[in-house]
């Protein structure tokens, strides 16, 4: 059973309108990855130009937040289920 | 029957009409109401319409209201503000609505108190408490978000709102719900103080607890806005309602006189205040309305939830998430929101931030109770400990005007002092049980 992924709006024009996905991969990076051989454009959505996931991003493995557990190393399973949710901020650009 | 109907809409159009014309005088004549241009994305600067939005498409970074100060400018003085009802409607050209605030006309314009017996104990000059524990209607500054929020929503057309809450902003969205005539949903950690649950639950709103802390929440309320299409305020409508903060900060600018004080300190939970009293302040510079800017913006957090005062210490932007364990609940946010924003924030204005424990914050609302008859909740507990003990370190010089900022009532958090404080003689309606008490009294004193 590969791993069920919900995706944000913001991102489900690159998924066709799907608000979910099934992906497979050992840990979150290769699930990224995987994501990205799927639906092409996504991973750079997703992380930064270091390949780390961007700051306003939040990502949750059965609703835990992965940076408790192994950031992007975290381990994954068949039967997974992944939340990538953007983090809610404000801002305060220079007027 | 219908001269009844027709009498109560002239009766009820007068009513409305004498509110208006004494909460917005400087409203007749205006030429444009909104001065939103849109928004832009804080990370990459890209525009959006001024739509129901929260995050870049493309980044994910914030999206913050784009205003036309060049417009604001033309319209707005500080004669003008003077001239309007004493709420934080009074700055509304400087708030993302487009015509006359339908939702909460009545919230804001708290007291700036002069703390001298405070002060005196803190070893200050200058000391005032920006108090919004008596905020109406809901005795918090999250009244001021939300009259904003929903303002915006009910422009929107939604009908129904929602809100992840630690408490106050639940009160403050379920009472102004119910006056806008909007179904609202609250969400929140399942073990909140009970004020705050009775204090939402009366107004028969929908309340939703969650197992879990408050992060949990705001993922699920973020899952839910997604899904359910609600104007959910602190997350869809996000750019809209912490807007509203600002006004804490105008309010403090305009009651010192058209000016800043030297620091300012503000109780962290998501970090967003921070960030828009900073913002506040640009403002007024910009505008005109004061001369400088160099008021250094101080953060507190409690110790067991300390995710933005631990980057501060630490000289680094990247906040690293905590599970939250404080008595603290209001600002018991481990994955804060704006933590990124709330350091550049301090650094930017030459801040500093502090956290305190428990012990400490409780002796904050005692202290801030027994000198200023003012009983706080526990971020006030918290913002008062931090405020001395960043006086103590000399990161806030003694002769220098300090504001210490009061967003919460203490009627809310009772838990917290329940057991702290001393437990009450009980005796007879008889005078002699009472002189008994006084000579015991007179005794210790002696």
């Amino acid at each position: 059973m590969p791993i069920t992924v919900r995706i944000p709006t913001p991102l489900r024009t690159l998924t066709k309108g799907a608000d979910e996905v099934t992906v497979e991969g050992e840990n979150i990076k290769d699930l990224i990855d995987n994501l990205e051989a799927n639906y092409k454009g996504i991973k750079e959505r997703i992380c930064d130009s270091d390949g780390q996931i961007r700051r306003f991003i939040n990502f949750y493995l059965n609703d835990e937040d992965i940076r408790f557990m192994g950031d992007l190393n975290t381990p994954t399973k068949d039967g997974d289920h992944i939340s990538i949710v953007p983090a809610i901020a404000g801002g305060n650009y220079n007027i | 029957m219908g001269k009844d109907k027709i009498g109560t809409q002239k009766a009820s159009s007068y009513l409305i009409l004498r509110k208006e014309a004494f909460l917005f005088p400087g409203s007749v004549g205006d030429e444009k109401m909104g001065f939103v241009k849109g928004l832009k994305c804080r990370e990459c600067g890209r525009l959006y319409p001024k739509e129901p939005l929260h995050v870049c498409s493309f980044c994910f970074g914030p999206l913050e209201v784009d205003y036309d100060y060049d417009g604001i400018k033309k319209v707005l003085t500080k004669t003008v503000i003077e001239s309007r009802g004493k709420t934080m409607w009074r700055y509304r050209e400087l708030l993302p609505v487009d015509g006359e605030p339908t939702v909460g006309a009545l919230v804001g314009f708290t007291p700036l108190i002069k703390a001298n017996n405070l002060a005196k104990v803190l070893g200050v000059e200058e000391l005032y408490i920006k108090n919004d524990s008596v905020n109406y209607p809901t005795f918090s500054f999250k009244d001021r978000v939300v009259s904003t929020a929903l303002t915006k929503a009910k422009e929107f057309g939604y009908r129904t709102v929602g809100c992840a809450t630690t408490g106050n902003l639940g009160n403050a969205v379920a009472a102004q719900a119910v006056q806008a005539g909007l179904e609202s949903y609250i969400i929140m950690p399942a073990d909140l103080e009970q004020g705050k649950i009775i204090g939402t639950l009366i107004y028969g709103t929908n309340v939703i607890k969650v197992k879990g802390n408050y992060d949990n929440v705001n993922k699920l309320c973020s899952e839910i806005a997604d899904k359910y299409g609600w104007a959910i305020v602190n997350v869809n409508l996000r750019p809209y309602y912490g807007e509203g903060s600002k006004t804490y900060g105008y309010e403090i600018m305009e009651q010192l006189g058209w000016k800043v004080p030297k620091h300012i300190v503000v109780p962290m939970a998501g970090g967003s205040l921070i960030t828009k009293i900073e913002k506040s302040i640009k403002e007024f510079v910009k505008l005109g309305f004061i001369d400088t800017a160099d008021t250094k913006l101080h953060g507190a957090q409690a110790s067991g939830s300390a995710p933005i005062t631990t980057a501060v210490k630490l000289d680094t932007d990247v906040i690293k998430p905590v599970k939250p364990k404080t008595i603290a609940q209001s600002i018991a946010i481990g994955n804060p929101a704006d933590g990124f924003y709330s350091v550049k924030t301090i650094g930017i204005t030459g801040g500093w931030a502090e956290d305190v424990v428990d012990d400490e914050l409780v002796e904050g609302i005692k202290l801030l109770a027994r000198t200023e008859g003012i009983f706080t909740e526990t971020a006030g507990g918290v913002t008062v400990a931090v405020t001395k003990k960043l006086i103590e370190q000399g990161k806030i010089p003694r002769d220098e005007s300090i504001v210490i900022s009061i967003t919460g009532n203490g009627l809310k958090t009772q838990e917290a002092v329940l057991n702290r404080l001393e437990i009450p003689k009980i005796i007879n309606p008889s005078l002699a049980e009472f002189d008994a008490i006084m000579e015991e009294r007179m005794a210790a004193i002696q």
